[in-house]
């Protein structure tokens, strides 16, 4: 099924872009990650240019943590509260990005930036998430000393607020902070920033796993709806047939995704999330040393 | 009708003693509407030779170039063992298409500087180079350039690509990949005798998008804020629609 993309300037075929989106909608649903860490390379790889990729892949982020926020709300797994708290300072965070963006664009070194930050941070979170998952399933996490709710530098900030969702009383500065962190690695990477957000959730804040998934995705949803209109309105980027394709497999791989996420052990989601993280970062970290396959890169002036 | 103003042409022009090439494109204006997938261009004509020198031989070189765009492009280079971007270098005019056809190799057809002179292959494009005056460390940029673009599909030469028809009539068959940018594309005709350009002759091929992928394109480009809301209401209504629809299931 040959599909034309009016702004990517290509034809494509429907049904693999609309596979690749159900993907990533699974993911979306059992993990709550956006998925955009997949979407975006795979995207590029087929063909299409870069930044029409990340743009389209951040609607298409929008779509698929929708329905993912509707399948969670209903059991009560999202903290509105801190989910709110985090968008403020996620859309700092993206306006702080962005001008990142113009400056590693502007000494050429974008592409490096990106691709090193993908190592970095998808290596680290995958090595915690898979070390804390052993220890789960060996069953030694019981001997350890007691776990602490959450990092001490987040007990040690002022003012604190109640937030009953995610069973905890600490200050509001914690959560708006990793917001901003998340908001920029977002306009960096191209992505919604959930496998960020994720853990930073668990090991960081200390909220309770039940809400984790849920405000995660809430929060992805808004960050990237200010992201497409961002784009729309400097790269002009968004593909909207692209998207609509992505959201049609997306959609549907969220629900049987979200659905999967309850009936499935947390361990061994955590688990297998982890793997597929560190085989992304060894893929990317591959990417740096190896020498690439384009050695040269056109940038339209 | 083409081909009866083909021979109009050729009664009008017969009293001339200098060679004429009368060329025609098999369309002048390539729509790209949804499930485009590129199209095949057909580059036709007539040499018309007054002093019945026809019988001699001609080579027939047809070289189809798209609207061409100023470019920085940056090379990567290991350092430290990591590759990163080192240096760079801007084309004032890198056509962003490039095919070329003709009746035999071009080498054995004209010489370097003539191939050169009319751009008679992928490594004779004239790019216009800015900034460093190195010519090797030029000459690499520009191939490069031209490799990338030749795995695109958006450069390409075909050694083979004309058909010559009793040293009158030619053909041409160029594909067109759908990756093609819109806008005005010039298909130049030459005909080479002894090494030696006789005539030339241009046609015009007018790419544009039309219809809906026009009016998206357009609404993108020009109403920004408007184009980003539907895109995300679209992506909420179809997230939520899913959800609705899951949740009866």
């Amino acid at each position: 099924m040959d599909v034309y993309l009016p702004i990517a300037n290509l034809s494509v075929n429907g049904l693999w872009i609309v596979a690749l989106g159900a993907l990533t909608g699974v993911l979306s649903g059992l993990f709550g990650v956006g998925g955009g860490f997949l979407t975006t390379p795979l995207l590029i790889f087929y063909g299409i240019p870069p930044t029409v990729a990340a743009a389209s892949a951040s609607t298409q982020v929008t779509g698929a943590s929708v329905s993912g926020v509707f399948a969670h709300s209903k059991r009560k797994g999202v903290d509105y509260r801190m989910g709110s708290v985090m968008v403020g300072g996620g859309v700092i965070g993206a306006g702080i990005g962005a001008l990142l963006f113009r400056f590693f664009r502007s000494i050429g070194q974008i592409d490096v930036v990106i691709n090193a930050l993908y190592v970095v941070l998808l290596g680290s979170i995958g090595m915690l998430m898979a070390k804390e998952g052993l220890q789960v399933l060996r069953g030694t996490a019981g001997k350890q000393a007691p776990r602490r709710r959450h990092h001490p530098l987040v007990a040690n900030l002022p003012w604190r607020w109640r937030f009953y969702g995610s069973g905890l009383y600490i200050s509001p500065l914690a959560p708006a902070l990793v917001g901003v962190v998340v908001g920029i690695l977002t306009m960096l990477m191209g992505v919604g920033g959930g496998f960020i957000l994720v853990p930073a959730m668990l090991y960081i804040l200390g909220m309770s796993a039940n809400v984790v998934v849920g405000t995660s995705l809430y929060n992805i949803l808004f960050v990237t709806i200010a992201t497409t209109i961002m784009h729309s309105l400097t790269t002009r980027a968004v593909d909207i047939v692209l998207v609509a394709l992505l959201l049609i497999g997306s959609v549907t791989g969220a629900q049987f995704g979200s659905q999967l996420a309850v009936k499935a052990k947390p361990e061994i989601l955590r688990l297998v999330l982890a793997a597929i993280v560190l085989a992304i970062a060894f893929r990317m970290l591959l990417g740096l040393f190896y020498q690439p396959d384009e050695i040269y890169t056109v940038y339209s002036l | 009708m083409r081909f009866l103003l083909l021979l109009l042409a050729a009664f009008a022009l017969m009293g001339q003693s200098d060679p004429v090439l009368v060329p025609e494109v098999s369309q002048h204006e390539v729509q790209v509407r949804q499930g485009f997938t590129g199209t095949e261009l057909l580059l036709f004509g007539a040499v018309l030779d007054p002093d019945g020198r026809a019988g001699q031989g001609y080579d027939i070189v047809v070289v189809l170039k798209g609207p061409s765009e100023p470019i920085r492009l940056r090379e990567k280079e290991r350092f430290a063992g990591v590759w990163v971007n080192a240096q760079s270098n801007d084309f004032r005019s890198v056509p962003s298409f490039f095919a070329v056809a003709s009746s035999r190799s071009v080498s054995e057809i004209v010489d370097e500087k003539t191939a050169a002179i009319y751009e008679f292959g992928t490594r004779y494009i004239q790019l216009s180079p800015n900034g460093s005056i190195d010519p090797e460390e030029q000459l690499r940029f520009a191939e490069g350039l031209v490799d990338l673009k030749q795995r695109q599909g958006l450069y390409k030469e075909d050694m083979n690509g004309v058909q010559i028809t009793e040293n009158v009539l030619y053909q041409a068959r160029i594909s067109l990949p759908s990756n093609v940018i819109t806008g005005t594309y010039t298909a130049e005709t030459f005909a080479v005798t002894q090494g030696r350009v006789i005539a030339s002759a241009v046609a015009e091929v007018e790419v544009r998008k039309v219809g809906m992928e026009r009016r998206v394109e357009y609404f993108s480009q020009n109403y920004g804020l408007a184009y980003g809301l539907i895109a995300v209401f679209l992506s909420v209504f179809m997230g939520w629609g899913a959800g609705r629809v899951f949740a009866r299931l």
